[in-house]
């Protein structure tokens, strides 16, 4: 499902953000991504994005070169990701649900239909009957389950989450990565940037730790479907 | 195609409600637009009007033949047999005690008149040709001069010539005056846009972040200057009709005085429309050149 193969970040100031990246997701699998701050997990996720492009190497996103890309063509590709941002990114100036209807609108999902898709989204998320809240009227936890709801009324094929448990207490953290597990029960490919030791020692996933730019792999003790929360 | 035509409805909310948000913004901007489209508007109702004034006054158009004081009775029939055979329009024939007459009922001239000797006018013909344009009233003119006994042809064709070069040359003004005020619509819709944008980059960076287009982007700012435009243009219409209002009252005191009858002519249902589509094409312009430049700051 991705596929990066000798992935080489370098920033026009000199710096090596990732150095020889090479690594494989297949289909419905959940993976960590890991690492201390400026290890360069946020490049990584901007390149799986679209938002920046590789120096050298290749990333192949559900059979899409991204390299090869055209400018115009990145926004349906995104449109195929869920992607969740570190800084969530919600619109405070409008309400819940119309945050969760503005992918909806994007990709001109039929207007009569996209509340009820919407509502739907939200109830998913632990947040039923919340559309006509303002976001700020939302706790840490329930901030990062709407932007989970945002990323993924489109039922994306692949979600793309960065540090999304990051400033929240534990009990929230695990709520939020049952969120995903759900996502990935259902055959979602999942994965999530984090630097939280407490939620990897957990669930003992795969996970992929990137240091100083480079990637080292580290499989799963157990398999995923037995990990109990 | 419904799923098109949904996008646009969408987009055209999203402007009209944008439009809304700031009512007091929205104001003054069609008020300058407004103002900025009244005035070559005004300047093209007047020259219209000019143009109507004169083609309405026959007098301009006539020719007047003054015969020698001696032409006799048959000298006149040849004349009138001469323009019957120009077929040069209609005419009419003054007898040279009719016109006497004429002159002594205008004021204070009776007792210049009656200390004449003798009547001192000739007969004259007073022809309006069917020909009325400028080029064809001098070529009549000529040829009517080189008839016998034709003492002195008058024709106001140098007034005529005047009049239509002074209107052609505020056609000509009214039109740079056009083009300066189109400009300056296209500037004002640019910088609305660019504060929509400036006011929106959290949206419309999310929107980029999951998947938008530029052109899902840029749809509902193009009906903004749209309809910013299209409103500007009937603020204009409004303002041009409530001017005319108010001068038609004067001018038609004016024309009475003048012992004629003239109407303004106002600006018509189809004008007001087309002075609409001036408006939003300018304003969707201004509006497409500033998302283009503008957007392409937010990544």
């Amino acid at each position: 499902m991705i596929t990066a193969n000798a992935v080489t970040k370098r920033y026009p100031e000199g710096h090596e953000a990732l150095k020889n990246v090479s690594f494989e997701i297949t289909a419905g699998e959940m993976v960590f991504l890991t690492g201390h701050s400026g290890a360069g997990k946020s490049t990584l996720f901007k390149l799986l994005a679209a938002i920046e492009r590789p120096t050298s190497g290749s990333i192949v996103i559900n059979g899409q070169n991204l390299s090869a890309l055209r400018r115009n063509a990145i926004p349906y590709l995104r449109r195929k990701l869920g992607l969740i941002f570190q800084d969530q990114k919600l619109l405070f100036d409008r309400s819940v649900l119309d945050n969760v209807l503005l992918p909806l609108s994007i990709v001109g999902h039929p207007t009569k239909d996209a509340p009820r898709r919407a509502q739907a989204a939200l109830a998913k998320v632990g947040l039923p009957g919340r559309g006509k809240a303002f976001p700020i009227a939302l706790s840490g936890g329930e901030q990062q389950r709407l932007a989970i709801a945002r990323a993924v009324v489109n039922r994306p094929a692949i979600i793309l989450a960065d540090e999304p448990t990051a400033n929240l207490d534990a009990a929230s953290a695990i709520e939020i990565l049952d969120i995903f597990r759900a996502f990935q029960q259902v055959g979602v490919t999942v994965l999530i940037a984090t630097h939280d030791p407490l939620i990897l020692a957990r669930l003992k996933p795969r996970i992929l730790r990137l240091d100083k730019g480079e990637m080292s792999e580290q499989m799963p003790d157990q398999p995923l479907a037995g990990a109990t929360p | 195609m419904s799923a098109w035509f949904a996008q646009h409805l969408t987009a055209l909310r999203d402007a009209l409600r944008r439009l809304l948000a700031m009512p007091l913004n929205t104001l003054l901007s069609l008020l300058v637009i407004g103002v900025a489209l009244t005035l070559p508007t005004a300047g093209w109702l007047t020259i219209e009007n000019l143009r109507k004034l004169t083609g309405d006054t026959p007098g301009v158009q006539q020719i007047s033949i003054f015969l020698a004081l001696n032409a006799s009775q048959s000298e006149v029939g040849e004349i009138e047999s001469r323009l019957q055979q120009a077929s040069a329009g209609s005419w009419r024939f003054v007898p040279r005690a009719e016109a006497l007459k004429r002159l002594q009922e205008a004021e204070g001239m009776a007792e210049i008149i009656g200390s004449l000797p003798k009547n001192p006018l000739p007969d004259a013909f007073v022809v309006t040709p069917a020909d009325s344009r400028p080029e064809s009233l001098e070529s009549l003119a000529t040829s009517f001069s080189t008839w016998p006994k034709v003492a002195h042809v008058q024709l106001d064709s140098a007034w005529v010539k005047r009049l239509d070069s002074l209107l052609r040359l505020g056609k000509l003004i009214v039109m740079l005056l056009a083009v300066l005020f189109a400009g300056a619509l296209v500037t004002i819709t640019f910088n609305t846009i660019r504060l929509q944008i400036l006011a929106q980059a959290a949206e419309i960076e999310v929107a980029k972040l999951i998947g938008a287009t530029d052109t899902y982007i840029q749809r509902p700012l193009h009906y903004f200057g749209l309809l910013q435009g299209a409103l500007g243009g009937l603020c204009a219409a409004l303002l041009v009709t409530a001017g005319s209002h108010l001068l038609t009252p004067p001018v038609a005191e004016l024309a009475r005085l003048y012992g004629t009858s003239f109407t303004l002519q106002g600006l018509s249902a189809n004008d007001i429309v087309v002075l609409a589509a001036i408006g939003g094409t300018l304003g969707w312009l201004g509006a497409k050149i500033s998302a283009l430049i503008h957007l392409r700051r937010i990544s």
